[in-house]
């Protein structure tokens, strides 16, 4: 044990390498009848800068959790989590979580009251939502929603990505849409993401680095590197990664 | 259109019952105008209706500002919550007219007593009703803010702000009704002008034509101050909802 003036506050604290290194001695979580789950044992996991890792792991493993720790929301844990440098972070949550009562253009904003109009107008016009600008959340489907809290992570310009299931409840081709928009806007800008999803091809098609995890308490029980650029993934090549982390995690007693 | 048929009719059904009473007991709309219009030339009914409308705005902006403070916190805080909570059941369950003979007793018939006495029973309603819209806050956007690292100005200005305002809007309207109507009380029991002094004076006098003369204007200024800010700021703060 760490001596407590280190970091007493357990705050995600920035290094000077552009990478994400964790290291989770354990976690627990106390539901609000006094059971104490423990979600998290001796998790390590670290990722080179302008990667893209996946955490992969059955649903309730605790993927959503790690991810908080990550954002800082959560600092009741053991362990130590270095951020890329000056630390700004984006976020993607499950739910759109847009703020209801401002316009798609305002939530950009708020989020980002650095980043010039110029750079938002070019943002939203990339991710096709130009002409919902003046919208209000409400009028927006499923689908829109996302990608306004897709570029509301954007638009900070971020140090680290986090993406928790940014393709959860779309239909097929949405999901291909959206995952393909994730991809590009990744690889051009370089961005460190952690994206944490249930569906290993969704991992395959946008990592660069897969960590598998356990059920709980979760740990990585492999990582997957895909050297192979993902512009040039054959199909046949992701078809075999995929059954390579199925196996991986069946090995492991994980069910998808 | 319905709303001036409908006020039409009052003044109609006004005008056939004191046809049939006792002109002492009901004047018709007629002579009490002309007793405002005398009451109004003469400077009494415009002083009169701006101390009163002074002292509601006062009363009223005091029991908001620290209803909405005392509230907020505790719907935020659980500890303080309980700690409060039963002298927020007193005050809730303490008859107005008790606040005011006490007040004016310990702090003498004066312009603050007057003006606390009312404030202090508007109070717990605001404690109560922003108490609800601070525990309804979504934590879900509070992450978001913490995820995107908002400045304290901007979170309360952007994400708590507007889930507080309906709340805030609900307290205003049921507060204006409820501090105007006890501003009459305490300046017909302490005050020496005013509409509630006036209307006492009336009573006093057995004037009911005096009387309606200063209960219909302020009444009808009530009214304009709700239709015409009330009302709209309800509907500013819910303009996002619509348009789905």
């Amino acid at each position: 044990m760490k001596p407590f003036w280190c970091n007493p506050l357990n705050v995600p604290s920035p290094v000077g390498a552009s990478a994400l290194d964790l290291s989770i001695r354990r976690k627990d979580h106390k539901t609000p009848d006094g059971v104490t789950h423990h979600v998290l044992a001796d998790l390590r996991l670290s990722l080179p800068g302008g990667a893209v890792g996946a955490l992969v792991g059955p649903s309730g493993c605790g993927k959503t959790t790690l991810l908080r720790l990550v954002a800082g929301l959560d600092r009741d844990y053991d362990g130590d989590i270095r951020l890329p440098a000056h630390g700004r972070l984006g976020m993607v949550f499950q739910e759109p979580r847009l703020l209801p009562w401002r316009t798609v253009i305002d939530n950009l904003r708020i989020a980002a009251p650095d980043a010039h109009d110029k750079a938002i107008a070019a943002l939203l016009e990339e991710l096709g939502l130009a002409e919902h600008a003046a919208h209000f959340p409400r009028q927006l489907s499923l689908g829109l929603a996302r990608r306004v809290a897709l570029a509301r992570a954007l638009a900070v310009d971020p140090d680290l990505l986090l993406l928790d299931e940014p393709l959860v409840s779309l239909d097929a081709a949405r999901a291909r849409e959206l995952r393909e928009k994730i991809a590009a806007l990744v690889e051009t800008r370089r961005i460190t993401t952690l994206l944490v999803t249930h569906d290993p091809r969704e991992a395959i098609a946008l990592a660069d680095k897969i960590f598998l995890l356990s059920p709980r308490p979760a740990h990585v029980v492999a990582t997957l590197t895909i050297d192979t650029p993902r512009s040039r993934l054959t199909p046949e090549r992701a078809h075999e990664l995929e059954k390579e982390a199925l196996a991986m995690l069946a090995g492991n007693g994980t069910k998808i | 259109m319905i709303r001036a048929l409908s006020l039409a009719t009052i003044i109609a059904l006004w005008q056939a019952a004191a046809l049939i009473a006792d002109p002492r007991r009901l004047p018709g709309p007629l002579p009490v105008f002309e007793t405002m219009l005398l009451e109004a030339q003469s400077g009494a009914l415009l002083a009169n209706l701006t101390i009163t409308l002074a002292r509601v705005l006062a009363a009223f902006a005091l029991a908001m500002s620290f209803g909405a403070a005392i509230g907020y916190a505790m719907g935020r805080h659980r500890t303080l919550d309980r700690l409060l909570d039963p002298w927020l059941v007193v005050l809730l369950n303490l008859p107005a007219l008790v606040v005011i003979v006490l007040a004016y007793i310990w702090a003498g018939l004066t312009e603050v007593a007057a003006i606390g006495a009312v404030a202090l029973n508007k109070l717990p309603n605001a404690v109560v009703t922003l108490r609800e819209g601070a525990r309804a806050l979504d934590p879900q956007l509070e992450e978001v803010a913490q995820a995107f690292r908002l400045s304290p100005l901007a979170r309360f200005r952007h994400v708590v702000a507007p889930q507080l305002a309906p709340y805030v809007a609900a307290a205003t309207r049921a507060g204006l009704s409820l501090v105007w109507k006890i501003v009459l009380i305490v300046e017909l029991l302490g005050r020496p002008n005013g509409v509630g002094f006036e209307i006492n004076m009336a009573f006093q006098l057995f004037d009911m034509r005096l009387l309606l003369a200063y209960a219909l204007p302020f009444v009808a200024l009530m009214l304009a101050l709700e239709t015409l800010l009330v009302q709209p700021f309800e509907r500013s703060v819910s303009r996002w909802r619509v348009g789905a």
